[in-house]
């Protein structure tokens, strides 16, 4: 018999309705992820005691870690379930959805409140237009280089899920913004407005919220240096006060 | 008097780029996608973006670039807008740069860039290996700015079902399906845009995204729209086989220096590395000396398919080839191809820069797509602000991005979508606006009725899908289809095989009356919308499969061993699909040569 992997997801059919766990079993292949187990289980929906049930929910899209959908809590940890592979996961494999997003069903939630939190801090170059005004400014390669590490967020929620500062009813809009702040600041045009985008994390909610716990850095599937981003920030900040304190 | 309003379905960087430039005019745009905008599958491009800047002082030119794009794509593309294209690269990763994009830099701080398969010119501007990612990034700030000013409204989890015609055929907005409450509900809107990307899921596991079901345009196609050269159907050379997806490993890596090849003598069993030189079969470089590594995608795909399954020289004797980057300095290869080597190093788990990746061919990428028209002046240019710009044959209806048929030919060259698809966006948004001008009213004015209609034809499908309590798993169906599609219809096609796969989806099509949808919920049901897309996949599988069929030559990515050359006397023709109750219809149209003579294509 081929060996089995034996999966317990906490399933929820809608926001407002009960919880219940449910194990599975799937039969398994050489490098398959946790994405493969969920795709076997919507082609037999039968749970591990022979009970028909509905296939589990969750996000998805590139399965290759560059779009961010696809996280949940596996055995207890944030991570993007395409890249879970189960040559490295203990067993039973245990499926949440994240905590500190409203639940959607099962392990889908909703994590538009990180796209708002995009908005608030003005995470965008304020271009002249789309026409064509010619090449761009030069670029130190290191500048870019460093840019670069931040550019890759992708918004999956990981570093929200481990921040114990963020979460519903709390004001905090959480690590993953400030990365945005700091990838701004270092291309020429954007950061002739970062005091708009400090001002957006001065006061509540903002970056004095952070308890530098520095959960989140240890979570970010792409190493990005997010406590960096909240160190150089508390700066920009200090420095934005004095201007906005002596300025006037 | 009202404004007019605008549909955007789909967040890729071609639905991204139509909304800006429809912003930008003032415009407001309603914008659809089944994910978050910035979860769209563009991000998935890794490589790079061409552009003949000429950094390089290789004395590249937009006009070199435009040949090598025709050339590339056998002569099968209307040439005008690929010359609009190439002639206007230069400046989009110019507007990208500007945007925040971080391109990778010479030491002087210029952007830097690479070379990539069927050109000899360094044309490809790069972000890292994550380019489309970074592009996409940058184009979703820009629509969130506009969405801060209020002229953009989001509608994400919404899935388009399908558009909204008057009596006179006039598209006049569309009807979406809210995919966490279930409602389907029509919008109206006097320009619609569909830029819902590939088809990929059509053959199963592809290096495609989930959400790549060509059902939108399938959709689109089902309700009258025409749909071309959909037996066009590119197969990247180099992907790694895996269980859920095949992922892709970028051509930039062959761009930077990367080696393909395979032990000369079949069933060598040696690990890789301990193979000298002299046993290895560096089989492009041999073959083709002047391209070696960069051939174009189609004969790259075809010689591994020859060299694994005609000549058994496959590494285990399987469909896999090494490519090798292990003589290339750690450093360089983090810095330009960090992220494929990471997905090769997470998703099987040895670190490229040590041993040779084991990679094989995959489907990758859709030339064919909805017909759309264009406007070209006498110097050969696309007209900007023409109507007719990315217009389908339904009025009010534009089709930009992967899902539409244009720029690439019977071949895509790398890096040329995530070019297109910008382009797509400068063309097709003012196309869209001037389109707009010219109603004589707006769809905001026209009585309810068939606003009412669609929607109660729409319900009452799903309601009825819902209800499905046959003996099918449709996502059984559905790796059924795909693996009957990447079986029968990719690199060779021979005639006897794709009319026993045209009667294999035929089959299908009667299993799926049969299907058990698995899921009543009335609450983000997964199954129900997956069920409605299936069919729309199953009618597009069939274009695919009978183009391929009735073409009877070969060209670009589409070869039959039956007819192994280039015809141009009888098949220098699109091929126009047009939806009927008795299956696909066939007629062909001229292609636009005007510009470039078709040449025999030759990379050795
Ligand atoms: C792995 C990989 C690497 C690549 N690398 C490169 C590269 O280096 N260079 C290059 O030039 N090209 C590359 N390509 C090709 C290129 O990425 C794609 O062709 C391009 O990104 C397609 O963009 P798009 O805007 O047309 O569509 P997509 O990015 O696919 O977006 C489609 C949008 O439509 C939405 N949508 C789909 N259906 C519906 C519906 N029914 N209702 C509502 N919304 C819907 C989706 O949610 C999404 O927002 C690569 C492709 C792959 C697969």
């Amino acid at each position: 018999m081929s060996k089995m992997v034996e999966l317990r997801i906490l399933r929820q059919e809608g926001p407002n309705a009960p919880k219940r766990w449910e194990t599975f079993t799937v039969a398994f292949r050489p490098r398959m992820n946790v994405i493969t187990c969920l795709q076997d289980i919507q082609k037999n929906p039968v749970t591990k005691d022979g009970k028909t049930t509905t296939p589990v929910a969750w996000d998805c899209n590139c399965l290759e870690e560059v779009c961010g959908a696809c996280t949940m809590l596996i055995n207890g940890r944030p991570r993007q379930s395409c890249s879970a592979l189960l040559e490295q996961l203990d067993q039973p494999i245990e499926l949440k959805p994240l905590t500190k997003f409203p639940l959607v069903r099962d392990l889908v939630v909703d994590r538009q409140r990180m796209f708002d939190a995009l908005i608030r801090v003005r995470a965008w170059v304020p271009i002249d237009g789309t026409h064509d005004l010619g090449p761009g400014p030069r670029l130190n390669p290191s500048v870019q280089g460093r840019a670069y590490e931040f550019s890759r967020c992708m918004t999956c929620g990981c570093c929200m899920e481990a921040c114990p500062q963020y979460g519903a009813g709390r004001a905090f809009i959480g690590p993953a913004p400030m990365t945005q702040v700091e990838l701004h600041s270092m291309h020429p045009a954007s950061a002739m407005h970062q005091e708009a985008r400090l001002h957006a994390i001065m006061g509540p909610g903002g970056l004095g919220d952070c308890g530098n716990a520095q959960n989140c850095v240890q979570v970010c599937p792409k190493e990005i240096p997010i406590t960096d981003a909240i160190g150089d920030l508390g700066r920009q900040l200090t420095q934005q006060f004095a201007k906005d304190f002596f300025g006037k | 008097m009202s404004e007019p309003r605008f549909i955007v379905v789909g967040g890729g960087l071609a639905g991204l780029m139509t909304t800006i430039k429809l912003c930008e005019a003032g415009h407001r745009v309603d914008l659809f996608s089944v994910t978050p905008v910035k979860r769209s599958h563009s991000v998935c491009a890794q490589g790079g973006i061409n552009g003949a800047v000429n950094i390089k002082g290789e004395n590249d030119s937009p006009e070199l670039h435009f040949v090598d794009s025709v050339k590339g794509g056998d002569f099968l593309a209307n040439q005008p807008l690929v010359k609009g294209m190439c002639y206007a690269a230069p400046g989009i990763i110019y507007l990208l740069d500007r945007m925040g994009v971080t391109f990778n830099r010479t030491p002087e701080g210029n952007l830097d860039f690479r070379r990539f398969g069927g050109t000899l010119f360094s044309r490809t501007a790069f972000a890292g290996a994550t380019t489309g990612q970074q592009m996409l990034y940058a184009l979703d700030e820009q629509v969130r700015r506009y969405e801060a000013e209020g002229l953009v409204r989001k509608f994400e989890y919404s899935e388009y079902l399908g558009s909204i015609r008057d009596a006179e055929g006039v598209c006049r907005g569309i009807v979406a399906l809210d995919l966490r409450t279930m409602a389907v509900q029509a919008f109206r809107g006097d320009g619609t845009f569909l830029a819902t990307g590939g088809p990929g899921m059509l053959f199963g596991r592809t290096t495609n995204s989930v959400v790549n079901t060509g059902s939108a345009a399938a959709a689109a196609y089902i309700q009258g729209a025409k749909y071309a050269n959909g037996e066009f159907i590119q197969v990247h050379p180099t992907a790694i086989p895996g269980e859920d997806k095949l992922r892709l490993i970028s051509e930039s890596v062959r761009g930077e220096g990367g080696r393909c090849w395979v032990p000369r003598k079949k069933g060598d069993a040696r690990p890789p590395r301990e193979i000298p030189d002299a046993d290895r079969l560096y089989f492009f470089e041999e073959k083709y000396p002047r391209y070696g590594n960069l051939v174009p995608r189609d004969i790259a795909s075809r010689e591994i398919h020859d060299l694994c399954v005609n000549k058994g020289l496959g590494v285990d004797g399987k469909l896999v080839v090494y490519l090798d980057v292990t003589h290339i300095p750690a450093e360089t290869l983090d810095r330009k191809l960090g992220g494929v080597l990471e997905i090769y190093e997470k998703f099987v788990g040895d670190d490229p820069r040590e041993v040779p990746m084991r990679i094989a061919p995959a489907v990758h990428y859709s030339m064919g797509g909805l017909w759309i028209d264009y406007e070209a002046g006498t110097d050969g240019f696309p007209k900007v602000g023409s109507p007719r710009n990315h217009q389908t044959n339904i009025p009010g209806l534009f089709a930009v991005g992967e899902c539409d048929y244009e720029y690439h030919g019977g071949n895509r060259l790398g890096a040329n979508s995530l070019l297109s698809c910008v382009y797509a966006g400068i063309l097709g948004g003012p196309a869209g606006a001037s389109y707009a001008k010219g109603l004589k009213g707006l769809s905001a004015d026209l009585p309810s009725g068939i606003f009412d209609e669609a929607e109660r034809h729409w319900r009452e499908r799903f309601e009825r899908i819902r209800k499905m309590s046959g003996k099918e798993n449709p996502y059984i169906l559905a790796r059924d289809l795909g693996e009957t599609m990447n079986a029968n219809a990719t690199i060779v096609r021979e005639n006897k095989t794709l009319k026993e796969t045209d009667d294999r989806i035929l089959e299908m099509m009667k299993r799926w009356r049969d299907i058990n949808t698995l899921d009543t919920a009335g609450w983000g049901n997964m199954p129900v919308p997956f069920v409605n897309q299936l069919w729309n996949m199953m009618e597009l599988a069939r274009v695919v499969v009978l183009g391929a069929l009735h073409r009877d030559e070969s060209r670009g990515s589409h070869y039959k061993p039956e007819k192994p050359q280039r015809d141009d006397a009888n098949w220098l023709k699109t091929t126009i699909t047009t939806w009927s109750k008795d299956g696909p219809q066939f007629t062909y149209d001229k292609v636009d040569t005007s510009l470039i003579s078709p040449v025999a294509r030759k990379y050795d």
